[in-house]
């Protein structure tokens, strides 16, 4: 547990948002994860996408499933709606919330054993169905909670902090995703917070399932030599081939880079998500072109960061199902529910 | 950008902005922290170590380093430093045997001191102890040169004055009072090793206007008149009072007028508030009191009728005022009598020296300045020196203090045949202040309580008796509040890049956000553009770490706005962070070095 609070503090010339909002005021509850922790570089990455895009946060819903992960979402926006609910189910529990408001800039917080383990089955098809939400992995190759454990993302050979290597084939989520459809796939790294905050924000505008698998060291259990979660060895492998940075309606595209190397994807709301590639070869709207780098990389030993597929023109769930596009709450009683009789009628149909 | 010297003294020094900014360099963390600890005794031999006057200056200081508080980058108000001095000193126990002693012989060099105020006390306090025969010359009956004639007994009780003047007359220092030196030359015949002269700024300024002879018997210098009624040959004023000019002296006038029967005291400013000399608490203070202050009134005339002062006559200004606040045009736009029985001149004092011969070998600039050295406190002959206001011109008790401090080096360098720049340099020592798990040996929690206000005498009780204490002091309660507000700002970050694995944990934990990772860049700007909000008008430095061993990037580190919460050193896994305690040591005359055999 830690003994202090993070006191609220604003500087004579704190900047502040379109809301007229600081960046302090998107944070959350002291962080009682170990000092140095990934997982709390990505909760600052997330306050300040949230306080750039001015969200207000009353109109965002952060929800999570189980693990040290699922524990950050009280650590950001203490305003806005959120859950924490069951291990590897935070999927359902999203799909059900955006059915309901699809108005909502919702951001999921899991965990590789969250998500890879107990929870693949639901990852799966939130994103076969492009459930309209941000899904974060927090991905440190290891049970923290439990002490260390091997997760199901922990690369072969991968040494423990105690014990024998790691002799299980793991699951990459970026291929996985990509295998699955779905619409936004990206990897960062929480010590990269320029290109964090830049795919938190592209992916919260994105329409349909976006998801960032963020390289997040556990400082407890898996930071030590051997380990391929470690802040050393990712510095080390990193590399960037995609840098994605959200382009506001509002804003114009400054193409301040050579042809060929910047990338415009037209967005629902009017805006862009501009990449800029840093690998001039790599096309991050060609599926398969995306699935084959991914696996070079691999081979490789390389850990490919940015936005590494994008596909816009997919229809969300809300859609594909034809769902209410005003959020329930907003409708009148005597429409939301027509009566008995109504019910009565439609039962009829079906028998 | 080059990493950062830390190994200066100086950038630690700096950071603590409240020592950095006191002439004297008095460690106010320390002993505020000291106090926070109910030791009040040893909060006050800290203070003394380097102010001399802790209970004086706990009252009357001109508190340079309260402006300067780090505080105020995040409120209003800074800590109530100067308070907090008082503090020490009204809960100190009995400390004579942990001062500095007489000793039991001399080394047989005789020192003349001319002038018993801050200044030639503190050479004394310095020199004494070590040996020297200090004499300490007063043309008044009593000791304490401007602290006892023109700082009124309501602000500073002469209790508390004889008890720090006592101290340092108990470690053998002869006093010879009612002895004005008349002339230097015969001083430094008779035989003085060194020869210190802290005289002050004793000339007050006086207003050649129309009608000043006629009304001469209504019409007072300032200061004067406040030595007068400090040593009770005034005792009345009339009923309607003018003050002219805005300085503390003016607002020490205009309070005494109302303790000697003034019914309605204006003190009349010839600029708009901003240009005032006043610090902000006097003006508050007199105002608490009722007094009215006039601004955009220049004098003009004095107004008599058959040889009594009936009222002064006045030029109604108007200024326009640049961006900046400058003044860039100003015209009259009219004129106005204001009745009045008295006026007080409070517009500025000199020095002067009638008593030193031009023959005696000591320059005088043009404006009748002594030409004193600024770092050994000579004048233009070897062996005599300056210090207080009488080195520079008028400034403060603590600037005194501080003079006599260096002038107390030279003099002991002199005496020992050194040459007088041979002074020890500034040192640091720095030490960790980690005692456990997220546990330091100082209290590093932010406390957002706001200052606590000093409770006052009732109006109606402090003017029936003129030498009754206004401020009550702090209360315990209010002691025990305002230390929090300290920010410890000398437990300074300590960052050992090779340690660092760039998690982040310590920008995200900063609740002010003072740190950040990034590609060293050329110029500082360039790196100041990385932090969020660094302001770079504020005369702080940028802390730029070594190459970070994982990337090569570098920690940056804007010391104009951390709060020294420790927050950075909690939350890193590695410890490259740590809380370390800095302690200055400025030297004083008994540190200096003993001459190495040749």
């Amino acid at each position: 547990m830690t003994s202090f609070v993070k006191p609220k503090i604003l500087r004579p010339n704190e900047p502040l948002n379109e809301l007229g909002l600081a960046r302090v005021d998107y944070e959350g509850n002291m962080s009682t994860l170990c000092a140095g922790c990934g997982h709390d570089s990505v909760t600052a990455a997330i306050v300040r996408a949230f306080y750039e895009l001015s969200i207000p946060p009353h109109r965002a819903l952060k929800i999570s499933g189980i693990g040290c992960s699922s524990k950050t979402t009280s650590y950001f926006m203490n305003d806005s709606h959120g859950a924490n609910t069951v291990h590897g189910r935070m999927p359902s529990f999203a799909t059900g919330a955006l059915s309901a408001n699809n108005d909502l800039a919702t951001i999921g917080i899991s965990g590789d054993g969250d998500s890879l383990s107990i929870g693949l089955g639901q990852m799966a098809h939130a994103m076969r169905r492009n459930v309209n939400m941000l899904y974060m992995l927090e991905n440190n190759g290891v049970y923290g909670l439990t002490k260390g454990q091997f997760s199901a993302s922990a690369d072969l050979g991968s040494l423990p902090k105690k014990g024998d290597p790691n002799e299980f084939s793991p699951i990459d989520p970026v291929a996985f995703a990509l295998s699955v459809g779905a619409t936004f796939v990206a990897r960062s790294f929480s010590g990269d917070r320029n290109q964090l905050v830049s795919l938190i924000k592209a992916g919260l505008k994105h329409k349909g399932f976006a998801m960032i698998d963020v390289i997040s060291p556990c400082v407890s259990f898996n930071d030590h030599k051997g380990s391929t979660k470690s802040y050393a060895h990712t510095y080390e492998f990193y590399s960037q081939a995609v840098h994605a940075d959200y382009i506001a309606p509002s804003e114009e595209i400054v193409a301040a880079y050579d042809e060929g190397e910047v990338m415009p994807v037209e967005l629902h709301d009017g805006g862009y998500i501009q990449l800029r590639k840093i690998d001039a070869t790599y096309d991050p709207t060609d599926r398969g072109a995306a699935f084959n780098r991914v696996m070079a990389s691999d081979n490789a030993n390389e850990i490919l960061t940015g936005l590494l597929y994008i596909d816009e023109s997919q229809p969300d769930l809300h859609e594909t199902q034809n769902m209410e596009a005003r959020p329930l709450n907003q409708i009148p009683y005597a429409e939301l529910n027509p009566g008995a009789d109504k019910l009565r009628a439609l039962q009829a149909e079906f028998r | 950008m080059k990493p950062t010297d830390t190994s200066n003294p100086d950038y630690f020094h700096k950071v603590v902005d409240c020592q950095w900014a006191c002439p004297a360099h008095t460690p106010v963390p320390h002993y505020i922290r000291l106090i926070a600890q109910g030791d009040y005794s040893e909060a006050y031999l800290v203070n003394r170590a380097s102010n001399v006057f802790p209970g004086i200056l706990g009252r009357v200081c001109d508190r340079p380093c309260e402006p300067a508080c780090r505080r105020t980058r995040v409120e209003e108000k800074p800590v109530a430093i100067c308070r907090l001095k008082r503090v020490a000193a009204d809960h100190r126990d009995d400390i004579r045997d942990r001062l500095p002693k007489k000793p039991a012989t001399t080394n047989g060099k005789k020192i003349a001191l001319i002038g018993a105020g801050p200044a030639s006390f503190t050479v004394a306090n310095d020199l004494a102890p070590l040996g020297y025969e200090c004499t300490i010359f007063e043309k008044l009956d009593k000791p304490g040169g401007l602290m006892r004639s023109n700082i009124p007994a309501f602000r500073l009780p002469e209790s508390v004055l004889m008890d720090e003047l006592g101290y340092i007359l108990d470690m053998g220092v002869e006093l010879k009072l009612g002895t004005p030196v008349e002339s230097m030359s015969a001083l430094l015949k008779e035989g003085y090793d060194a020869v210190f002269v802290g005289t002050g700024a004793p000339k007050g300024k006086d207003l050649g206007l129309p009608g000043r002879e006629e009304s001469e018997a209504n019409i007072h210098i300032g200061i004067n008149w406040l030595e007068e009624v400090a040593f009770e040959h005034t005792d009345k004023i009339g009923e309607n009072v003018l003050i002219i000019g805005v300085g503390n002296t003016a607002m020490d006038c205009c309070r005494s007028s109302l303790r000697l029967g003034a019914k309605d005291v204006k003190v009349m400013a010839r600029k708009p508030r901003a240009f005032f000399k006043a610090s902000e608490w006097e003006l508050e203070d007199a105002e608490e009191e009722n007094v009215d202050i006039l601004v955009n009134h220049s004098p003009k005339a004095f107004v008599h009728e058959n040889g009594k002062l009936t009222g002064m006559l006045f030029e109604l200004m108007e200024y326009d005022l640049d961006e900046a606040g400058r003044i860039t045009e100003q015209r009259v736009v009219g004129e106005k009598v204001i009745p009045c029985d008295d006026v007080i001149l409070a517009i500025g004092q000199e020095n002067a020296f009638p008593w030193i011969e031009d023959d005696a070998g000591i320059e005088f600039d043009k404006w009748s300045v002594p030409v004193v050295d600024k770092v050994t406190f000579e004048s233009s002959r070897k062996g005599v020196f300056f210090g207080g206001d009488s080195a520079f011109g008028p400034l403060n008790i603590i600037w005194a203090v501080e003079h006599g401090h260096q002038a107390a080096i030279s003099i002991h360098n002199h005496c020992r045949g050194l040459p007088l720049t041979d002074r020890l340099p500034d040192q640091i020592n720095l030490s960790s202040a980690k005692m456990g798990m997220a546990e330091w040996r100082y209290s590093n929690a932010f406390d957002a309580s706001s200052r606590r206000k000093m409770e006052h005498v009732e109006l109606v009780d402090r003017f029936k008796k003129i030498d009754t204490e206004v401020e009550l002091g702090f209360t315990a309660e209010q002691i025990a509040t305002e230390v929090q507000r300290c920010l410890n700002c000398d437990v300074h970050t300590i960052f050992d890049a090779p340690l660092c694995e760039e998690c982040d944990a310590c920008i995200d934990v900063c609740p002010v956000e003072c740190l950040t990772i990034t590609p060293n860049a050329e110029s500082e700007k360039e790196l100041r553009d990385a932090l969020s909000a660094s302001d770079p008008t504020v005369d702080q430095d940028l802390f730029v770490s070594t190459a970070l061993p994982l990337t090569g990037r570098v920690m940056i580190k804007d010391e104009n706005i951390c709060l020294h919460c420790g927050l950075c050193a909690e939350r890193c896994p590695t410890s490259a962070w740590d809380m370390k305690e800095g302690v200055i040591k400025i030297h004083h005359a008994a540190d200096q070095l003993e001459p190495t055999e040749a």
